[in-house]
């Protein structure tokens, strides 16, 4: 009986390598002869460039290039947006600034020079002249047809205005008993990866190759973007995505300095290399949230909420990133939650800001609308002196899947939940009954402790073609080696998930070998055939489906070689544990089979030679994990500090392949969400200075700031793969922000609070408990 | 996060550092551990033509008791003082202040002399210095100068060393008799700096009342300081909870001015600093029992 992998807390092959530091990111590739690039960007939020004199610059020895917008706006083609909304407005996005810049961090010029420390120096002796114009900072007063423009072109700020939903919202709003307003915010916050971007170009003129190593999630459609920037073939251009230390949707895109660094080493005929520090990085790589929201939603007294209205003004920043316009849209789409709600409605307001723009960060507009969906039914539960627990339970579906799904007012088909499933293992888990006594108890003592639940649905495995601007399928080549060694070339482009290591799992079980016999292959254009990238929890549902219909595709046909091998029919041959055994007992291993579809000496007359099986997975939905959260926290009375006592998550992402690595998903989930309920904003003065420009101000959760995490699960299989896997990487980030936030709000409620935006500081909480004004 | 180009000297002696100080002047910098001069480097805060670093020099790191009184090299570094057998009994106030002190590479590579030199407000060892009652002994081409802890810290990032100067050494007496310390500090949640830290020194005499009483709060003011109507308010007394609250109310009273960021207010400062100092004394006072 061979050794089944599926299921099993195999250890990540990835991490030797990395906790060893033998990995190699982008700048642990050295080319001999390599020139590096420094960036000079603004240093005002909105202004008019009157004058750049780059002479000094030049003159600096060393220095092999200075460019402008003047040099390169017109030579390189626009930083594309793939999200498309009707009557969108898209300002012209040039890799440089032109006549205005429009944030701090805002590129104006490029040096290149033989080491980046020239390039620095080179940088400070750019003289620019600007014009200050005032800034546009907040997302709601850019609205405001008094505002200044920041774009002339499009004459206002804002974006675009959109309308979604389903139900009649206004009669659902009239015929509840009790309608609960409130204004609610998703602050913006960077994405902070542990490793910047950075981008490494060669060009061989001799070949009219390039390539670029750039720390990308996709690979592929970065491609596929930069070659139209530049006006390059695409099948001269090759991208490789090598280590990449994290992306949280900040690398889900394609940036001004990929293109410009390729353009430039194809320009100077040397490879060029540009590492992003840290402060650049939260001034100049996309951010995420950004949401001034406004909820209505109206109940019935048994609690029946009867619609769900959400009313927001969404920051874009100041230009469009590759999905920018489309994240509020997301927002839109899971507004439901896990309710059944019939009306819901949500009026968005895009608007043009002074700052960096918004794009996808883990949840990318899921973790906003399961944030305000949950505080609404906080809120009702609060208005109606109901439980949490209660108010959920009775606006919960039944349990649904398989030709089942369940529909909601935002045109979502649910693919399969258990709500109930997960919150009663979650209140066992965590004893709820006892946790309220315990509560009471406390409250009588003057402590001040709160409980509290979210439960959460999101969108997943992005996702059906028809949705997405570039495809939503994933691809995957699986190749047996004459040895018997399996190669899996993916599509998609894991960061640190652990797809190496799961899809090698699945690759083992299915083709009777050990998990270290598979080797995992991404990221580089030249090698893997085209595929759409790793976001949106869609490595393993989409990315490992596609590498499992492959796999099938190998089975069929090595059944057959062995069975011609076998001399048997192979209707009758069966396939176990790396062994196929024809109806006489007779049976051949794989890796005979293997060998002998290399060496072809003796092949089915219809068969070609070779074990290789390529697929391309498109799904017909998306999936929908789900769960419950609960959070118990401690108020210091004295200091407003939050304790965190407990934190019991219990998490169906459908079928798990490796549950340490949904572990670690669900761990690293949390801590971001953590991160925005208690510490993380990014703050902008009023003259659009980045305040929150580096980790000595911007809170980036640490081990010693978090709690001990208490999970489980429930396994409800998705209908839409074969292997009925859902996907995780968003998870925590979209569950538990929500649970924080109400529990500390549940452990202030004796003081009359029902709401607070994060992040929820305790300078606030003091201020709460002492009934002094807020602090901004 | 480039830095300008420097020249780079590593001193073999302390003579050898203040001879080359002397030459270079104001376009040198010294280099203990790195942690606060080369974030300012890369940032281009501090631009110096040339770096004396000290990290060769053997014999400015050392943890030592000599008649009395305890002497620690301004090499030393914060895991050294984290891990001292000889601090841990006779002063255990500075490996508590060095366990909340950074991260394990902060610890591993920072030293006292450098994050005293520096003064930055938010640091946590001008508290536990403060609260020692300590010297510092800056050594000059003249020789030696011991500078009272409280004279050292003049303002933000600002000490009484004169620029010929190296900071050499901290020394002070033994606690003797009774001891109780503690530092407590509530870390900005960012950078790990005290938004307030509170270090405490008590000793207590035979009937159990305050002998002496040390108090550095650091992180509220843009100078650390000593809490001195703090230590009076103690002093003679016995240590119930009452003398401890009613003392601590005199927490900010050297806080000529506040700090203030976008995390914390200088109002809240204070009123922390009055709730960390309450709950230090607690804890020292329970720990001299």
């Amino acid at each position: 009986m061979a050794e089944k992998f599926v299921g099993s807390s195999v250890k990540r092959t990835e991490d030797p390598r990395l906790i060893q530091g033998l990995a190699h990111y982008v700048d642990d590739i050295k080319l001999p002869d390599t020139l590096h690039a420094v960036f000079l960007r603004s240093i005002h939020a909105h202004a008019r460039i009157k004058k750049i004199d780059t002479a000094a610059a030049e003159k600096l020895p060393g220095v092999v290039g200075v460019y402008t917008g003047k040099d390169l706006s017109q030579k390189i083609g626009p930083v594309p947006c793939g999200a498309a909304i009707p009557e969108m407005k898209t300002p012209d996005h040039r890799v440089l600034a032109t006549s205005k810049v429009y944030w701090v961090g805002h590129p104006v010029a490029m040096v290149v020079a033989e080491n980046k420390y020239i390039a620095r120096d080179a940088v400070d002796l750019i003289e620019v002249e600007y014009d200050e114009l005032p800034a546009v900072l907040d997302e709601e007063k850019a609205a405001d047809p008094k505002s200044p423009v920041i774009h002339e072109k499009i004459g206002s700020n804002v974006a675009y205005k959109l309308t979604a939903g389903e139900g009649d919202i206004e009669a659902a709003l009239k015929s509840a008993d009790k309608v609960i307003k409130q204004k609610i915010l998703n602050r913006r916050l960077v994405p902070i990866a542990m490793e910047p971007r950075g981008v490494l170009a060669r060009y061989y003129p001799g070949e009219q190759e390039l390539t670029l190593w750039t720390s990308t999630q996709i690979p592929h459609l970065a491609r596929t973007q930069i070659s139209l920037m530049l006006g390059f073939p695409e099948n001269k251009l090759r991208l490789i995505a090598p280590e990449v230390g994290g992306g949280f949707g900040s690398k889900l895109n394609v940036y001004a300095e990929e293109a410009m660094l390729g353009w430039a080493s194809i320009q100077l005929g040397r490879p060029v290399k540009w590492i992003e520090g840290r402060r650049e990085n939260m001034q100049a790589t996309i951010h995420g949230r950004g949401q001034t929201g406004y909820i209505e939603i109206g109940c019935k007294k048994d609690g029946t909420i009867t619609g769900f209205r959400y009313n927001v003004f969404a920051d874009m920043g100041s230009y469009f990133q590759l999905l920018t316009p489309a994240v509020p849209t997301l927002t839109g789409l899971m507004l439901s939650g896990c309710y059944k709600i019939p009306a819901i409605q949500m009026n968005v307001t895009a608007t043009f800001t002074n700052k960096m723009s918004t794009d996808a960060y883990r949840g990318a507009g899921r973790p906003e609308a399961t944030y305000v969906i949950e505080r609404a039914m906080d809120l009702v539960a609060a208005e109606l002196g109901m439980d949490v627990i209660e108010i959920r339970r009775k606006n919960f579906p039944e349990p649904f899947g398989g030709d089942q799904p369940f529909k909601t007012a935002t045109g979502l088909f649910y693919d399969s939940g258990n709500y109930q499933g997960a919150l009663d293992k979650a209140i066992k888990m965590v004893d709820y009954a006892k946790l309220r006594d315990d509560q009471k108890k406390a409250r009588s003592e003057g402590r001040l402790v709160g409980v509290g639940v979210s439960t959460y649905v999101e969108i997943c495995a992005m996702g059906p073609s028809a949705a997405l601007p570039a495809g939503g399928w994933e691809s995957a080549t699986v190749r047996i080696e004459p040895t018997c060694k399996i190669t899996i070339l993916s599509g998609a482009s894991p960061h640190g998930q652990g797809q190496e290591t799961s899809f090698s799992q699945i690759a083992a079980d299915e083709l009777g070998v050990h998990v270290n016999d598979c080797t995992v292959i991404h990221g580089d254009t030249a090698v893997v055939q085209y595929g759409i990238g790793t976001f949106g929890s869609r490595g393993t549902a989409v990315g490992g489906t596609a590498v499992y219909m492959s796999l099938q595709k190998l089975k069929e046909k090595a059944t057959k070689l062995a069975a011609h091998l076998l001399g048997a029919d192979p209707a009758g041959v069966t396939f176990a544990a790396g062994k196929f055994t024809a109806m006489d007992g007779k049976s051949i291993t794989i890796q005979e089979v293997a060998l002998g579809a290399h060496l072809a000496k003796s092949l089915p007359p219809d068969m070609e030679p070779g074990l290789s099986a390529t697929s391309f997975f498109e799904p017909k939905n998306f999936t929908f994990p789900f769960g419950t959260h609960i959070c118990v926290v401690e108020i210091d009375r004295e200091t407003g500090e939050i304790n965190i006592q407990r934190y019991v998550a219990v998490d169906d992402c459908g079928k798990v392949i490796n549950p340490m690595l949904v572990h670690g998903q669900v761990h690293g989930g949390i801590v971001q969400s953590l991160g925005q309920a208690l510490y993380e904003e990014v703050i902008y003065d009023d003259q659009g200075q980045l305040l929150s420009g580096s980790l000595m101000e911007y809170a980036v959760p640490k081990a010693a700031q978090i709690p001990w995490f208490e999970l489980d699960r429930t396994e409800t299989p998705s209908p839409v793969n074969p292997m009925g896997v859902k996907g995780v990487g968003e998870a925590g980030s979209i569950g538990a922000t929500p649970a924080i936030v109400a529990a500390v709000v549940d452990a202030l409620a004796p003081l009359g609070v029902r709401h607070l935006d994060m992040p929820i500081k305790p300078e606030n909480v003091w201020r709460i408990i002492n009934k002094k004004a807020a602090v901004a | 996060m480039i830095p300008a180009s420097f020249d780079y000297i590593a001193a073999k002696s302390l003579d050898e550092a203040l001879s080359l100080l002397a030459h270079h002047k104001d376009d040198a910098k010294l280099l203990a551990g790195g942690h606060s001069l080369l974030p300012a480097l890369k940032l281009r805060l501090a631009q110096p033509k040339v770096l004396i670093d000290l990290g060769r020099i053997k014999d400015l790191s050392y943890i030592r008791e000599q008649g009395g009184q305890i002497h620690i090299g301004a090499m030393t570094t914060h895991f050294q003082i984290e891990t001292s057998d000889l601090l841990r009994h006779a002063c255990p106030l500075l490996p508590e202040t060095a366990t909340n002190l950074g991260d394990m590479q902060v610890r591993n590579k920072g030293t006292i002399g450098g994050s005293l030199a520096h003064a930055d407000p938010a640091a946590d060892w001008p508290a536990a210095v403060l609260a020692l009652g300590a010297e510092i002994v800056a050594a000059g081409p003249k020789g030696d100068r011991a500078i009272k802890a409280a004279d050292f810290f003049v303002e933000l990032f600002t000490t009484a060393l004169e620029p010929h100067e190296v900071l050499k050494e901290i020394r002070f007496a033994a606690p003797k008799g009774r001891v109780g310390q503690c530092y407590l500090k509530f870390r900005h949640p960012a950078s790990g700096f005290a938004v307030v830290g509170v270090a405490v020194s008590l000793t207590l005499d035979g009937s159990g009342k305050c002998q002496s009483a040390g108090v550095g709060v650091t992180g509220v003011s843009p100078k650390p300081y000593r809490a001195a109507a703090v230590e009076s308010a103690l002093k003679g007394k016995a240590l119930d909870a009452k003398t401890l609250a009613d003392a601590s109310a005199h927490a900010t009273k050297e806080a000529v001015r506040t700090n203030a960021d976008i995390f914390a207010t200088g109002e809240y400062r204070q009123h922390l600093a009055q709730v960390y100092t309450r709950r230090a004394l607690e804890t020292a006072a329970s720990r001299a029992k």
